[in-house]
């Protein structure tokens, strides 16, 4: 039997304001805790704190809780949560922060698909601009879960009959115009 | 500019104020520094000059000093300008002698530095004591008060309020837009905490309106002008012809069963359309007063003149039926008006996530207050459109309320009518209950107990708030039934029930006529539309307008005990200003020098509060002094200058410009 | 002719969606509306950009506005819901976020391009009744469920109303569609956690399939690339509660108003479907004696 109390001292209020302050998070503290969000989320029967409570654990400063969390992978960026905040705060927009927190922190099961996907993603379009769907399956399968592509055989099978499987390698002519961030920023 | 003597003699107070004043600005130096000035025959600082020692300083140095000017330089006029002016007045002084600086909010409390606050106070001080110098003798109007007073509005709070008035001995004018008075409240069946049944306790009210002698009772009527000012208000009140007259019917209502429409057809908009009634109706069985009306865009007769009118036949001798009846014009004086127009409550089509009006199985609450209710549509069953019973009944709390998207505000007492929803629908029908709720408001007396009580009954209580009401089933036990989806934020899991029947707990919301109304009445509203109480904790039934006063649900949302004590209110306020009989009216008040006006009328068109006329036979506008409020615009206007104002003088004005830059 | 629409085909519509783009250029040549592919456009970045670099994510999106812009366009299409949502969200933010645009770089955030879907521009530029005049194939199919999915209709409604959108259901009804009253219009598909958390993308996507089922709806029409392809790719694992395996075709609104203006048959992309080929074969491209399918 785990002991499970929280102390103040593990309270980060700072991060709490700073997360507060990004683009479409601004009516945070004013959230009631009504539950609407968690209520509309077609995902929140499959996360770990809904999303109600991962707002009540950025409120207090619980970062740690709040990135190690498998909630924020499975927010499909719906907005159905946006939509029905009586305090219109955009959750979908904190859930997309704490993403990109947690990946950069490493906060996340090393070979969890949903962030391995996303940063898969983010290196093919940096680099050429556009994404190749079926490379794009490919690399994300064999760095997170390969037993992925054995479930995805007859699906290949059936886009590659009726002309949907391109195998081309997608890009554009003018890379040196895309954003090439050294490390990733935020807005505020 | 000088009195009696030639000489101006003016003293000057600077107030110390605690450490409001004194611990940023340098009162012993600014008192130093005002002695000097032109005129200026004394000057004194004091701790506090508003107390009783303090007045009676002025009040002594006048005797002693002959002074003929006072200025003091303390706080906001605001709060004590009145107090000074009468210290004056008390030391044999004409008030308007005075003048007062305002050091307190103007400098000390905008400072952090004492040498800027204390320059900042020597330079509103010298402008004061060279504009007082200018100031002339004023005296202050009084208004007499007509006695009679209007209420509109006939419900709870109108009725109410028009009791007590005319308890009082005032005769009152009660207009109602319905044909009924009673207002929201005739429509409930039980009201909370006590589950005191509402008509039993409404009806001998409406009673009592009726055969007051000194209450004048309009139904279907409207308020559509209203000239004049406090004390003087001209009201033109519209009368709708029911096309029954009141004083020869005698409410056997034996016409509406001879009507030639054996069925009612017409959707009742008292029971919100769930049930129907006939082209001549009365909207409710006690209906106050107890006559009929006939509806012109459903009568037959009206529509073809082709009926066999055995309404009128069923009337007989009486002959209280004439479909040829017009609309009546009424025309009366009263000195003081109470507006208790009440409320709506919010269109549940705008929360489409609920399935209001595409689920036949989603009521709003005042539906189902119609259901429950003895001479409602379905005689006090809840049962569906369908006609089953429910077995399962889901009540959401916060309809249209606490949310950006609708209205920002809490409604106040749809937590409390939920409860009582809940256990009337429990009680009629054995159902499941469940309220889903955000916060539970139960403030009031004996409303706490009446949760407990609710509890006790085992109503569930969800603490979430409802996602959305749909009929798409996850399996085979939601078939045929409205599934509602809510996080359990309390037991901390996401749930599916499904129900029979959806109740919304829909807010109130200001009526769709409150702008008209307080065009009419000349008042204001605050941001979402209610209408705005003078002050909201010391004030909170007089309006901005002197004589208008508010009750009830127009100016915020209440409950019923909450609205009646706001009418007795309303009603001691309305009585204070008939029994004082008169109003006292501020004199800085604007007057046209008749002999510069040159009748090009530009003033008339920028004054705000209509105080302008223009006088035909001299070609000349003139300002009606109780109505201007001084604001000044004519003044500055005017293009010919012909117009002055007390205490705004030229004069006045340049000295304390002059005095401001005096030290730059 | 008319100043030609920008078109934003995203990657999807280069690959699963190449439908999409097949059926959408022919419907809007028969409709004489002119769409010019963006020259060298870039991919809008998804979901999957913003999860890792907010900036960035913004400075994607926003090169495409730009290209946009440079060509001369007042007007840029994408059909793909999550390029739209993108797009559209990056100039909402740029301008109630100056942030954004002081951190963009070289790319100043373009406002003065109108991002539209084409569900949009077609119940609006042109509407029911102009697209019921140009009807040419009588429906000879069943009943169709339409589904908007999330990302069109949130949080942005202005492609159509969140709660209960209707235009496709009138576009569609005006070549004599018969529509179905679906309850689950604008839940979503799950998106890209088919491919990842399959399980959980298959029991949402399994939902909207067996819904639309109970209410009598032998097919559905789409708006959006992902949701096509999530409930078309994966039927032959689903069950429905009779325990039969659903075999529902899966269609873009705009072939289904491509075949009613007459389009091509085979320029409408009706070929790349996975499920319910047996139906598509029925009621699109089987051919029907003259006097039957042809009448005006």
């Amino acid at each position: 039997m785990q002991r499970e109390l929280k102390l103040q001292r593990e309270a980060d209020l700072e991060w709490a304001r700073q997360v507060s302050q990004r683009p479409g998070c601004e009516g945070l503290f004013s959230c009631l805790q009504c539950g609407a969000c968690s209520g509309t989320c077609p995902l929140s029967i499959y996360m770990d704190f809904s999303p109600r409570r991962i707002v009540a654990l950025v409120r207090e400063g619980f970062r740690k809780d709040a990135l190690s969390s498998k909630t924020i992978w499975l927010c499909a960026s719906c907005y159905s949560c946006a939509v029905h905040c009586p305090r219109q705060i955009h959750i979908a927009d904190v859930m997309y922060g704490l993403k990109r927190e947690a990946i950069q922190d490493r906060l996340y099961p090393a070979r969890f698909p949903i962030p391995v996907l996303a940063q898969e993603f983010y290196k093919m379009v940096r680099r050429r601009g556009r994404n190749s769907e079926f490379w794009l399956v490919l690399r994300m399968a064999l760095r997170s879960n390969p037993l992925i592509l054995l479930g995805m055989v007859r699906t290949g099978w059936n886009l590659a009959r009726t002309g949907r499987l391109s195998l081309r390698r997608e890009r554009i002519r003018d890379i040196a115009s895309l954003p090439q961030e050294i490390a990733p920023r935020e807005v505020a | 500019m000088s009195d009696r003597n030639g000489a101006v003699r003016i003293g000057v107070y600077t107030c110390h104020c605690g450490a409001n004043i004194a611990a940023t600005v340098d009162v012993k130096a600014l008192a130093e520094f005002a002695a000097l000035l032109p005129n200026v025959v004394l000057s004194r600082d004091y701790k506090y000059m508003c107390s009783s020692p303090g007045q009676d300083l002025i009040r002594q140095d006048i005797r002693d000093h002959q002074l003929n000017r006072i200025v003091v330089a303390s706080c906001s006029p605001h709060l004590h300008e009145h107090t000074f002016r009468t210290a004056l007045k008390v030391g044999g002084l004409n008030p308007f002698y005075f003048h007062m600086v305002n050091i307190r909010e103007q400098a000390s409390w905008v400072h952090e530095n004492k040498a800027q606050a204390t320059r900042k106070a020597k330079d509103l001080v010298c402008a004061a004591v060279r504009r007082v110098a200018f100031h002339q003798p004023l005296e202050r109007g009084r208004v007499a008060i007509h006695p009679d007073v209007l209420v509109v509005g006939g419900g709870i709070a109108g009725i109410h309020a028009a009791l007590t008035l005319a308890n009082a001995g005032k005769h009152v004018f009660l207009v109602e837009r319905e044909a009924t008075i009673g207002g929201h409240m005739a429509k409930f069946d039980k009201t909370f905490p006590t589950l005191d049944c509402a008509a039993c306790i409404l009806t001998p009210k409406m009673s009592a309106v009726r055969s007051h002698p000194n209450i004048t009772l309009w139904t279907y009527s409207e308020v559509t002008k209203v000239d004049g000012y406090v004390g003087n208000y001209k009201v033109t009140v519209l009368r709708h012809p029911r096309y029954v007259d009141e004083d020869l019917c005698s409410g056997c209502l034996e016409c509406l069963e001879a009507c030639v429409c054996k069925q009612a057809k017409v959707p009742d908009d008292f029971n919100l359309g769930l049930s129907k009634r006939k082209p001549i109706y009365i909207p409710f069985p006690q209906a106050v007063p107890q006559v009929p009306v006939v509806d012109p865009e459903t009568c037959i007769q009206f529509k073809s003149g082709k009926c066999k009118t055995t309404c009128i036949a069923a009337c007989g001798d009486r002959h209280a039926i004439n479909l040829r009846a017009e609309a009546k014009v009424e025309q009366i004086e009263v000195g003081t008006a109470i507006l208790a127009t009440g409320f709506q409550t919010f269109d549940a089509r705008r929360t489409p996530y609920y399935g209001f009006g595409k689920y036949p199985n989603v009521y709003t609450a005042l539906e189902v207050e119609r259901l429950v209710n003895a001479s409602g549509p379905t005689a006090g069953e809840v049962v569906l459109r369908d006609g089953r019973l429910p077995r399962t009944v889901g009540i959401v709390h916060c309809v249209g309320s606490r949310d950006e998207n609708t209205h920002r505000w809490c409604s106040r007492v749809c937590c409390m009518y939920s409860l009582k929803l809940a256990h009337l629908i429990k009680e009629r029908t054995g159902a499941e209950v469940f309220n889903f709720y955000i916060d539970m408001r139960t403030p009031g007396k004996g409303f706490e107990e009446f949760y407990q009580k609710l509890l006790n009954e085992r109503v569930h209580f969800i603490r979430g708030r409802v996602a959305e009401v749909t009929d798409w089933v996850f399996d085979a036990s939601e078939e045929g039934k409205l599934v509602i989806r809510v996080e359990d934020t309390l037991a901390g899991f996401v749930r599916r029930i499904p129900v029979d029947m959806v109740v919304l707990a829909t807010g109130l919301e200001p009526r769709a006529d409150a702008p008209e109304v307080r065009r009419l009445f000349n008042i204001s509203c605050a941001s979402e539309g209610f209408f705005l109480e003078r002050h909201p904790k010391l004030a909170p039934v007089n309006t901005f307008t002197d004589g208008i006063f508010l009750a009830g649900c127009c100016q915020a949302p209440k409950d019923i005990p909450d609205t009646v004590a706001q009418a007795g209110a309303a009603a001691a306020e309305a009585l204070a200003l008939i029994d004082a009989g008169y109003v006292e009216t501020e004199p800085n008040t604007a007057h046209v020098m008749e002999e510069q006006c040159c009748g090009c009328k530009t003033c008339i068109s920028m004054c705000p509060y209509h105080a302008v006329s223009f006088i035909e036979d001299i070609h000349k506008s003139r300002v009606n002094e109780v109505l201007c409020k001084g604001c000044g615009t004519c003044v500055a206007a005017c293009p010919s200058g012909a117009i002055r104002q007390n205490l705004f003088e030229d004069d006045e004005i340049f000295a304390e410009i002059e005095g401001v830059l005096s030290n730059a | 002719m008319p100043n030609p629409y920008g078109y934003f085909p995203g990657c999807s519509l280069k690959g699963t969606g190449v439908a999409y783009e097949e059926s959408l250029l022919a419907l809007f040549q028969l409709l004489d509306l002119p769409l010019a592919e963006l020259d060298d456009w870039n991919c809008c970045g998804a979901t999957s950009y913003m999860c890792i670099d907010e900036c960035s994510a913004f400075s994607l999106a926003a090169r495409n506005l730009a290209l946009a812009h440079k060509a001369g366009h007042r007007e840029l299409l994408a059909p793909c819901s999550a390029c739209y949502l993108v797009l559209r969200k990056t100039q909402d933010y740029a301008e109630r976020y100056p942030g954004i645009a002081a951190h963009n770089g070289h790319l100043a955030i373009c406002r003065a391009i109108r991002v539209r879907h084409p569900l949009e521009v077609l119940y609006t530029d042109l509407g029911p009744e102009r697209i019921r005049k140009k009807l040419v194939r009588h429906w000879r199919g069943g009943r169709v469920a339409c589904y908007y999915g999330c990302q069109m209709v949130r949080p942005y409604a202005e492609a159509d109303r969140d709660c209960d959108p209707v235009r496709m259901d009138e576009l569609l009804g005006a070549v004599g569609v018969p529509t179905v009253d679906y309850s689950l219009k604008t839940k979503c598909c799950g998106g890209s956690l088919t491919g990842t958390t399959h399980s959980v993308g298959l029991q949402l996507t399994e939902i909207l399939l067996n819904e639309a089922a109970r209410k009598g709806a032998q097919a559905i029409a789409t708006v959006c690339p992902l949701c096509q392809y999530n409930l078309d790719a994966y039927q032959s694992e689903m069950r429905r509660a009779s325990g039969k395996r659903p075999d529902m075709p899966i269609l873009y609104f705009t072939q289904i108003l491509g075949w009613a203006l007459g389009g091509d048959l085979a320029s409408l992309g009706f070929r790349r479907a996975i499920s319910g080929r047996k139906t598509i074969e029925q009621w699109f491209t089987k051919d029907r004696v003259e006097k039957e399918a042809y009448v005006r």
